[in-house]
């Protein structure tokens, strides 16, 4: 099964050299025991555009599709039995990059 | 047999066997829709055929073999309809069949996904009530006072959660043991205090349906943990603050504080039972947590014969205890309210009044002020304490009690 792990970040802006380090640890750990699907860190929000093409012209917005003061900073993609295990590996990660997480299983 | 006769059958396989009948699916079909819906049937079936085929010889295994043919029939159904897709979204579990002796009962797995720290509190009370409890939608939409189509979906949306997500069904690990186990015992103790203190102007101040339910559940947990000490102290609590439930309330339905309860009234077996506990606890010299020390303390009130002969030295001792372990101002403020009778008001004053930022829109905390005014001779800030309390307070026998100590300030 596979589980989504947003990081959730609230204005605390890019992570710091520790954080990064303690990122990097868990990471090595997700791929020694299995559990490493994917995982990436994201630009700040100002930086998105969003795109509507759904009756075939493409309209190209600035920023966000949603303003708000908490915003998605990077994500997991885990390998997890099940959601016991996703959990306890969501609260490693929320303690390595020192943000909230959010875990959500793919269809 | 007679139609009463039947009638008691079915009742008591109900509270027996409903746990062990959806537990038992659950595990087989890993499903706990099918699970509750093919254990409803069951039970549906038993009404309709007992009174004529006459009661079974083993109820449960009866009910079990039914539910097990309704949940078969479902699946075909349904597997006509959409194949394979149901098989893979089933419920998980990879736990190699377990040593006889280990703590393998279904239903402690089905308890522990009912309570899972993923859902919402309210939730897993609700499914609780449902799956272990055998309560139906109704009966736990009126208990917490919500539609019953509001309720449902709760339910429902609970089920949907756990099946997408995969929480497991299993005991968990021993690492999560002890944070599982506590979020168990934090469910039951809510249905029992919602039975205890139930809120709501038009509601019967003492629920005794929940209350009862709350224990019965604990007493399944306590059977299926017995070394768990936090289970026992919970299940001590219960019995020793249901054992003074007839002397809570006053015969015209106001509440009778413990200093004023008449102890002859007390359930002498309750108080037995919860005493025993609380000695085989301190038997084992193991350090309490939150619930042994609640229990020791409703031990200690319940041990003396008249109010003054309370050990109050103790009882305050064992809110230290307590305060170390559960920082609650809630704790602080009924350590005050112990701290009054060995140190005198105004040293309890002192310490509730320092409580004022957390609980400024709790009643107790206006009560118990409006009290030690009193007792001060602090009349009018008395009154207005009161005023606040029963402003705030929920419970129909507090409030009526609450406006009798104002009213009597004179």
């Amino acid at each position: 099964m596979r589980y989504l792990v947003s990081v959730i970040d609230d204005g605390t802006g890019p992570a710091t050299p520790k954080e990064d380090a303690a990122i990097d640890a868990f990471n090595d750990r997700l791929e020694a025991e299995g559990h490493w699907v994917f995982a990436g860190g994201l630009n700040s929000p100002s930086t998105a555009t969003v795109i509507d093409n759904r009756d075939g012209t493409a309209l190209f917005t600035d920023g966000p599709f949603l303003e708000s003061k908490e915003y998605l900073a990077g994500f997991w993609v885990m390998e997890a039995p099940d959601l016991d295990v996703a959990l306890r590996l969501a609260a490693d990660g929320s303690e390595a990059c020192n943000r909230k997480v959010e875990v959500r299983p793919f269809l | 047999m007679s139609v009463v006769d039947v009638r008691e059958a079915i009742t008591g396989a109900h509270r027996e066997e409903w746990a062990r009948v959806v537990a038992a699916l659950a595990r087989r079909f890993g499903d706990l829709d099918i699970a509750e819906e093919a254990a409803a049937e069951a039970f549906a079936t038993a009404v309709e055929r007992w009174p004529a085929d006459g009661v079974p010889p083993n109820p449960g295994a009866w009910l079990t073999t039914t539910a097990n043919r309704k949940a078969i029939d479902r699946i075909r159904r349904e597997n006509k309809r959409e194949d394979k897709q149901k098989e893979a979204q089933m419920l998980y579990d990879d736990d190699p069949p377990e040593p006889p002796g280990a703590i393998d009962d279904e239903r402690l797995r089905l308890i522990f996904t009912c309570c899972h720290p993923a859902l919402a509190l309210e939730t897993r009370v609700a499914l609780t009530l449902r799956m272990v409890g055998g309560l139906t939608v109704s009966e736990i939409a009126r208990a917490f006072l919500v539609q019953d189509s509001a309720m449902g979906q709760r339910i429902t949306r609970a089920k949907a959660k756990i099946k997408a997500t995969r929480i497991p069904y299993r005991v968990p690990s021993a690492e999560d043991l002890p944070a599982r186990v506590s979020g168990v015992l934090a469910v039951l103790f809510l249905v029992f205090n919602e039975g205890y203190l139930a809120t709501g102007p038009d509601t019967d101040p003492v629920r005794h349906d929940l209350t009862a339910e709350a224990i019965r559940l604990t007493r399944l947990v306590r059977a299926l943990m017995p070394e768990d000490g936090e289970v026992a102290g919970l299940l001590a609590l219960m019995l020793l603050t249901e054992a003074r439930r007839t002397a809570r309330v006053s015969a015209s339905g106001e509440l009778v504080t413990l200093d004023e309860q008449d102890r002859g009234a007390w359930d002498a077996a309750l108080v037995a039972e919860g005493h025993r506990l609380v000695r085989e606890r301190l038997a084992t010299g193991v350090a309490p947590g939150r619930y042994q020390i609640l229990a020791a303390i409703n031990a200690v009130h319940t041990s003396a014969r008249d109010v003054r002969d309370t050990d109050w030295s103790q009882v305050v001792a064992l809110y230290d205890q307590l305060v170390r372990l559960d920082h609650s101002p809630i704790v602080a403020l009924n350590r005050a309210i112990a701290v009054a009778e060995l140190d005198g008001p105004e040293v309890a004053l002192a310490a509730v009044d320092r409580l004022e930022d957390k609980l400024a829109d709790y009643h107790a905390y206006h009560a118990t002020r409006a009290d030690l005014l009193r007792r001060l001779g602090h009349r009018e800030k008395s009154r207005a304490a009161y005023d606040k309390a029963i402003e705030l307070a929920g419970n129909t026998a507090e409030t009526a009690y609450l406006t009798r100590r104002r009213d009597q300030l004179g």
